[in-house]
């Protein structure tokens, strides 16, 4: 299959080819492809792109993949509408 | 390694202070950053780009650094999407003191040439439907402000800079300078030794730390600021919509994700940039009561980053006296982003010995000097 039809990123719909691309202008690190192509930024927050892109940066600098570092994990860890948020926060005070 | 000038920090305000001394005809600089590309503040922000202030210095940095956003991709030909958009910035007045002082605001913003107005809540409510009417009493729209994404407009520079010549190297921290009397002559670095001309600061939350090892004193600091993000939604929100008074900021980018920032009025000097569930709480309930309909969006996520504080809440962009070959860009009070083209012009011109677009005086690092300084910015988030 072609790289630019297999999709690494569900959330934002990158391709492997994307990926590719940007390891060949030497952004080589996780930080740097989340930056330019939001990988890691939707709502799966990379579970599901995060150990593909491991594996294709690992690949590419000829490394083993406990080399390459995932991407910071941020909070939250799932999505929670804002209302939900302030009205729990109501209640407590 | 020699080199003509060293600049440290790769942020925004490094890589367009690296384009402009290129493109000017300097050879042989070399940018180095700490960390992976925009780690620090430039991809941390708040990706807005405003000229509405009440200071004039800040109107026409502003001013000037939009015109040059609006020719940027074809300036720099750069072939990625800069996610530019101006659809404005709606900034709500709360109170009758507010109204007073966008009333002035809006006057001087018009005398520079920038196109803002002062309306009515009805008016604001055509331009942003579901802001809630009972949260404010009127506004000021300037439909030329906006947004750009952070890292693309980074990368922009980055990438015209490395066609002019210019070298980067990333994951390099700066651990001492030599001095040999009024010079630098030697900056060494976790990976490297420099030779170098001329030394640029443009270390964004770490400017007072790398003024130290110049032996120079900037009275700049870093406070973290919270940022958070939700899913992306069909478009349903124009401009960016800011009240001071109830501390918040609020934009739906291009991607179709809202960002949204507010500050906390107590939060310690120091490098800290971790989240918090206080600002999720706050923020929350801010944008409960501004923007309901958007606070049923779920938030995916949220993050922190580091404002370098100057005493006025302006920039210096300037020289040294103690120091010749050392000059500064730093203490942007979290607005680093948006005058960027103008830090770089500005300090270039500097650099070169020409004559500057502005008068420089005002933004030179000893106007702490006298004590008397006067805080005119309190537009800001």
């Amino acid at each position: 299959m072609n790289d630019d039809k297999i999709i690494i990123c569900r959330c934002e719909d990158v391709t492997l080819k994307d990926i590719k691309d940007l390891l060949q202008q030497g952004y080589t690190n996780f930080e740097d492809l989340k930056r330019l192509l939001r990988v890691g930024m939707g709502a799966c927050q990379g579970n599901t792109c995060g150990q593909l892109i491991q594996r294709e940066i690992a690949k590419f600098l000829n490394k083993s993949i406990e080399e390459i570092p995932l991407q910071k994990v941020r909070p939250l860890i799932s999505g929670v509408p804002l209302e939900k948020i302030s009205e729990a926060s109501k209640d407590e005070s | 390694m020699k080199v003509n000038c060293l600049i440290i920090g790769a942020g925004i305000s490094g890589v367009s202070i690296a384009y402009n001394l290129a493109k000017k005809g300097m050879k042989n600089i070399h940018v180095v950053d700490k960390g992976y590309f925009t780690s620090g503040a430039t991809g941390r922000c708040g990706a807005g780009v405003r000229q509405q202030w009440a200071s004039k210095r800040n109107c026409i940095l502003t001013k000037k650094s939009m015109e040059f956003f609006e020719r940027a991709k074809k300036e720099l030909a750069y072939e990625g999407d800069l996610e530019f958009k101006q659809e404005g910035y709606l900034i709500l007045a709360i109170n009758e003191e507010e109204h007073k002082q966008f009333t002035k605001n809006v006057k001087l913003q018009n005398s520079l040439g920038i196109p803002s107005k002062q309306i009515t809540k009805e008016e604001a409510l055509k331009i942003v439907p579901h802001l809630n009417k009972d949260a404010f009493i009127s506004a000021t729209f300037c439909n030329t402000d906006g947004h750009l994404n952070p890292f693309k407009m980074t990368e922009a520079y980055y990438l015209a800079a490395k066609r002019l010549g210019v070298t980067f190297s990333f994951f390099e921290e700066v651990v001492e300078m030599k001095r040999e009397g009024e010079k630098i002559t030697n900056v060494t670095t976790t990976k490297n030794n420099y030779q170098t001309e001329i030394v640029v600061n443009a270390a964004g939350g770490y400017a007072h730390e790398v003024g130290m090892m110049a032996g120079v004193d900037i009275p700049v600091y870093a406070e973290n600021h919270e940022i958070l993000v939700t899913e992306p939604v069909e478009k349903m929100q124009g401009p960016m919509v800011i009240s001071f008074a109830k501390n918040i900021y609020c934009q739906q980018v291009p991607h179709g994700s809202f960002i949204m920032g507010r500050s906390d009025p107590n939060v310690p000097k120091d490098h800290n940039i971790e989240s918090s569930w206080q600002f999720l709480d706050e923020m929350s309930k801010t944008v409960a009561d501004i923007l309901p309909q958007v606070s049923k969006l779920r938030v995916i996520r949220q993050w922190g980053g580091s404002y370098n504080m100057s005493p006025d809440r302006e920039p210096i962009i300037s020289g040294t006296d103690e120091v010749v070959n050392f000059y500064m860009a730093c203490g942007f009070s979290g607005h680093g982003f948006m005058i960027a083209p103008m830090t770089g012009l500005l300090l270039s011109e500097l650099i070169m010995g020409e004559k500057t677009t502005l008068e420089m005086d005002s933004f030179h690092l000893k106007r702490f000097k006298d004590k008397d300084f006067v805080i005119t910015e309190k537009s800001v988030v």
